[in-house]
């Protein structure tokens, strides 16, 4: 079977403008979380959150910032920034270049600033932007649009599934013969009142508005739910024939992937985490390896009362007792549509450094966590396979394994 | 528009294509096409029509729109009024 590596990585995220400042704040423990001081989040339930640590403004032209919702700005900075890195040119015929892009709500904020527009000033003033600007495809067509792809521009939404479902995605799109190049990723924005206040609602949010950096806190006693952020990032896919010949840097090998849905809750994760399992399962099946090859698993712990815990089962049934869990969310808070594709950088950095990050703010452990995780420190380990796991309201589920290249 | 001069409105333009389409002021001259010389395409001239509007206090209907090619079509028919 056609072999996919990864030649490039790209993010902005809460703790960066880039993948080297993210991941050194990562293995570093720094919490990107902190208050919302907007006037417009002094009555919110939820007044902390993970903003991203360098604005688009300070990276994207002002014309094109105008143009784009800030889920496409993300997406656009990610996925310069990994096209760059890979080192491809003008060689690569665009049509055998694709796009898997994805965002979990899309351009929300758009449609409600575009709405206050409409209601206070009318409907010739709402920008002939605003479409392309809140679709849910956008930032997948914007990178697709500045990278000239034409073999295919893809854009899933499975919630906070969706860009781990998009490296699936585009490992696929290369093993059919679709495409040569995938630009995968993914990227959210709505840190906005009314998305927090539906997420609210639902008592899915940490409320420790008194003590943001400790309020991301997977599988400790005191978790009380997850906090947003906003980001995302970007992954080079490549055929490794094609990245070998061309003296590529590889940093992994997407050895297999999987992709499941629970049929259980809208919401709710299933407890047993049967349908994380079987994602899990279908990765390391299509891989060809033994799971006790698989040292690391960055977990999807979004600091849930009951999603960490049961994913911690699948985790143990699948993969074994052997594997050491990071819960990167305690430092990034919760990227929605674009943590499968920053947890999968992280992932693939842990292998190629050799360096596990923290989970942050694990001071009293769930008693049920029997897994071992580097708690408050990062732990230096060989790693020659690392999975990241990414579940989405709607019951999807994502496992991603990669190798060391 | 009696009061404004047509090099005030042609700057008052300027100002608003260089915010909504990015246009370098120094490219703005009266012969200039939108859409050939300036690279303001259907959509941000709908932004450059609706700011002009504002700016103006004048009311450019959609289907004049389609006639104005030039920064010079434009000028004119805001010192028109």
């Amino acid at each position: 079977m056609t072999e996919v590596v990864v030649t490039g990585l790209g993010a902005t995220t809460p703790l960066g403008g880039d993948v080297a400042s993210t991941w050194e704040s990562l293995t570093a423990g720094k919490s990107g979380v902190g208050p919302l001081t907007q006037e417009w989040a002094a009555e919110l339930p939820v007044r902390i959150a993970a903003q991203l640590a360098v604005e688009p403004s300070e990276v994207l032209p002002r014309v094109r910032l105008r143009r784009l919702d800030r889920s496409e700005q993300i997406a656009l900075i990610a996925a310069k920034e990994a096209w760059d890195d890979a080192g491809i040119g003008d060689e690569l015929d665009r049509e055998r270049l694709g796009v898997v892009f994805g965002s979990g709500i899309g351009g929300a904020t758009t449609l409600l600033d575009q709405d206050d527009i409409l209601e206070e000033k009318g409907a010739r003033r709402v920008s002939p932007f605003t479409v392309p600007m809140l679709m849910p495809n956008g930032p997948a067509a914007v990178v697709g649009l500045e990278f000239h792809a034409k073999a295919g521009v893809h854009a899933p939404t499975s919630a906070c599934a969706t860009s781990a479902e998009a490296i699936s995605w585009a490992a696929d799109m290369i093993r059919v013969g679709r495409a040569d190049v995938v630009i995968a990723g993914g990227a959210e924005a709505v840190i906005a009142p009314l998305p927090i206040a539906g997420f609210a609602s639902m008592k899915a949010m940490s409320t420790r508005n008194d003590d943001p950096q400790r309020a991301s806190r997977p599988w400790d006693q005191d978790r009380d739910g997850f906090v947003m952020g906003e980001g995302g990032g970007s992954l080079i896919l490549e055929r490794r024939d094609r990245a070998e010949a061309r003296g590529a840097r590889i940093y992994a090998v997407v050895a297999g992937s999987g992709l499941t849905s629970d049929g259980y809750d809208i919401v709710q994760p299933d407890p047993d985490c049967a349908g994380g399992a079987r994602a899990m399962q279908a990765a390391i099946k299509q891989a060809g390896i033994d799971p006790k090859e698989i040292g690391h698993v960055n977990a999807h712990a979004t600091s849930t009362p009951v999603g960490d815990m049961a994913e911690v089962k699948g985790i143990k049934r699948v993969i074994g007792d052997h594997v050491v869990l990071a819960g990167t969310k305690s430092m990034t808070g919760h990227l929605l549509g674009g943590a499968g594709a920053v947890e999968s950088i992280a992932t693939i950095m842990a292998i190629v450094d050799g360096i596990i990050p923290p989970t942050i703010n694990l001071d009293n452990p769930d008693p049920l966590l029997d897994l071992d995780v580097a708690a408050n420190e990062a732990r230096k380990v060989d790693l020659t396979a690392a999975m990241n796991t990414a579940f989405g309201f709607g019951g999807h589920n994502a496992a991603i394994l990669f190798t060391k290249a | 528009m009696a009061d404004v001069s047509r090099d005030e409105i042609r700057e008052g333009l300027s100002d608003i294509l260089e915010e909504v389409a990015g246009v370098n002021p120094d490219d703005v001259a009266d012969g200039k096409s939108f859409t050939d010389d300036l690279d303001v395409d259907s959509l941000a001239m709908v932004e450059v029509v609706v700011a002009a509007e504002e700016k103006f206090g004048v009311k450019i209907p959609d289907d004049e729109v389609a006639n104005l090619k030039t920064v010079g079509d434009a000028v004119s028919y805001i010192e028109k009024g």
